[in-house]
């Protein structure tokens, strides 16, 4: 393309090679927006930390931090209030559990099997359905959860209604493509040599794919695991759905548990004013969830850095 | 392993075989085991689009489901104002993420010297893209229902939906600004023009199938997303199509109280709205792998 506006508007006159003040102003003016946009993304970080933990921080003006850890019981709404958030670390941590013990399987073999075993064309065909998988919203995880697994299983488990069992199943299915994708970039950055190597001394394609190739991959594949659990620790709408809305300390999965997500989602429903304690529980657990995830995205995010280094 | 007759003392080579039969069989088998792997996922997601199809689609050509407003009865009403807040809310996600995302892409590829705080910058935008979106719902709670003072309102969920969607379409619009060869680049200096028009006339249009992906792909995820709007106070019940600061509906929320109703036949109306859903989120993801490879053949 030519650029043609600035000159004059007879086109074979020769442009004006000095660089007009005007030019300037205008870079630096468009240099500075395009900033800004770049500062709403640092604005939308402080502002979630800045909120969730003002309203947190009064929270705990009127409910002891001995209270919030040291209690086993989870009843805010409850005429007898009692605010130990173990039962809904427990039921996120259940959930999650099995969410990873789907999907870390499914994830690494989708990941193996398209880098290492598929043929270009089927690849080319099988990736984007994979993906397709994690275009799907979640309230359609929780419906097939509740209306479909849930029964299902019954048939043969002595499941409740609402259970950590078949909201942590459908989960995993949810998170599959997140560790598959992230994966299968690592493995396939794995160097073609370091395969080849492993061929020459006689080892066979699967013995190369767990000794060789895994290994060599293991950051990408553990920054992709751990962004998983992070999907899992904050979804809500599967386990909302699926595990239900009862605070317990348990690992029978065949129970119906509360998450912390499930439980923000609960209390909000509700319409609880500003200023209530009800409003300040939500944030106060909105800050845990925060804390949790943000430690385990900042840990995959330095895991997989240093990968990077390694390769490139 | 082969080599271990070497350094392993146990083994001499006399005693040592290959057994190269026994170890690909082994071979064979977990190819057939990551095979599986990979298909029970997409075996799920055939069953759960049967299964929802079966439940549904009585429902969804039900004369009236898509064009009228919601009914205490599952036979009866439609699901429009639903559809209208979906609607109007991913519009208003494009005219806001898709500006400010392209424009921090941008300044982040183009123009951002390599210093710590842009060091920080990408920390925090890679960081939001995992923050859960019940957070986001928290945020948009704080801030446009309260301190600015919207309320539950449609432009809350909006713009809190527009948050969401930002690091996403940062990220692929990088990557897609990432890949304009600098050729490019330093040929349109060579003819002395300034940066931003060097942007304007060859990197944005060299890189805009690669963007246009990305922003689809993320309205998507917000066209599907219920926890925030949960939080920010969408309703599950409503009797006309939503203004901009009204209470609004979505469909993923009309979805999710249709599920909880415990009457028989409600199941089957969330189906057929859970099918209007995924046609959208399907017809938009179609569209993002036309431009993908459309663009690949092109180049």
């Amino acid at each position: 393309m030519t650029q043609t506006t600035d000159y004059s508007d007879n086109s074979f006159a020769l442009p004006s090679l000095t660089k007009s003040a005007s030019d300037d102003i205008q870079e630096k003016f468009i240099a500075a927006i395009l900033f800004s946009c770049a500062l709403v993304s640092v604005f939308t970080t402080f502002g979630i930390i800045f909120i969730i933990f003002q309203e947190t921080f009064s929270f705990f003006q009127e409910v002891s931090l001995a209270q919030f850890f040291l209690d086993t019981r989870w009843t805010p709404l409850f005429a007898q209030r009692h605010f130990g958030i173990w039962p809904l670390l427990n039921g996120t941590f259940s959930t999650s559990l099995v969410a990873m013990a789907v999907a870390i399987p499914l994830g690494l073999s989708s990941a193996i099997y398209l880098s290492e075993y598929a043929k270009p064309k089927v690849a080319a065909f099988l990736r984007p359905a994979v993906e397709l998988l994690a275009g799907i919203p979640t309230v359609v995880h929780g419906y097939f959860a509740l209306l479909f697994v849930t029964p299902a299983l019954r048939n043969f488990l002595p499941l409740e209604v609402f259970n950590a069992l078949s909201a942590g199943l459908m989960m995993g299915i949810m998170i599959t493509p997140t560790v598959g994708s992230i994966s299968l970039d690592a493995i396939q950055s794995v160097p073609r040599s370091l395969r080849e190597g492993a061929y020459a001394l006689g080892v066979t394609k699967v013995e190369t794919i767990f000794k060789v190739v895994l290994p060599a991959a293991l950051s990408g594949i553990s920054a992709s695991i751990i962004l998983g659990i992070s999907r899992a620790v904050g979804e809500t709408m599967t386990v909302l759905i699926a595990a239900g809305q009862q605070p317990r300390l348990t690992l029978n999965l065949f129970e119906s548990v509360a998450t912390l997500t499930a439980f923000m989602a609960q209390i909000s429903g509700g319409d609880s004013p500003r200023g209530s304690l009800n409003f300040k529980t939500l944030y106060a657990v909105g800050a845990v969830l925060f804390v949790i995830t943000l430690a385990l995205n900042l840990a995959s995010y330095i895991i997989s850095h240093r990968f990077k280094e390694k390769y490139e | 392993m082969a080599q271990s007759t070497q350094s392993d003392n146990s083994l001499n080579s006399a005693e040592f075989t290959d057994n190269i039969d026994g170890r690909e069989k082994v071979g064979k088998v977990f190819e057939i085991l990551f095979l599986i792997g990979l298909l029970v996922g997409l075996f799920v997601l055939a069953l759960m689009l049967l299964n929802i199809g079966h439940d549904g689609l009585s429902s969804l050509f039900r004369p009236g489901f898509l064009t009228e407003t919601p009914s205490r009865f599952p036979e009866r009403g439609g699901i429009r104002p639903a559809i209208f807040g979906s609607v109007i809310l991913g519009l208003i996600v494009i005219l806001v993420a898709v500006p400010i995302g392209v424009g921090a892409a941008l300044y982040l590829e183009e123009y951002a010297p390599k210093k710590w705080w842009t060091a920080f910058i990408e920390i925090n935008i890679s960081n939001l893209a995992g923050v859960p979106s019940i957070v986001y719902g928290l945020l948009g709670l704080g801030v446009f229902n309260y301190l600015l003072g919207f309320g539950a309102t449609l432009i809350s969920g909006a713009l809190t939906l527009a948050l969401l969607s930002l690091p996403v379409i940062i990220v692929t619009a990088r990557e897609a600004i990432r890949s304009v060869p600098d050729s490019l680049r330093n040929a349109s200096y060579g003819l002395g023009t300034t940066k931003w028009q060097t942007i304007q006339n060859h990197v944005l249009p060299y890189a805009i199938p690669g963007i246009l992906t990305g922003v689809i792909i993320s309205v998507s995820r917000a066209l599907g997303d219920a926890a925030s709007l949960v939080v920010i106070g969408a309703v599950s019940f409503l009797t006309f199509d939503p203004g901009l600061f009204q209470r609004f509906m979505a469909l993923p929320i009309q979805i999710f109280s249709y599920i909880t109703r415990p009457e028989p036949g409600f199941a089957n109306v969330a189906a057929a709205s859970i099918l209007v859903l995924l046609f959208v989120i399907f017809a938009l993801n179609g569209v993002a792998i036309y431009i993908r490879q459309h663009f690949t053949i092109a180049k």
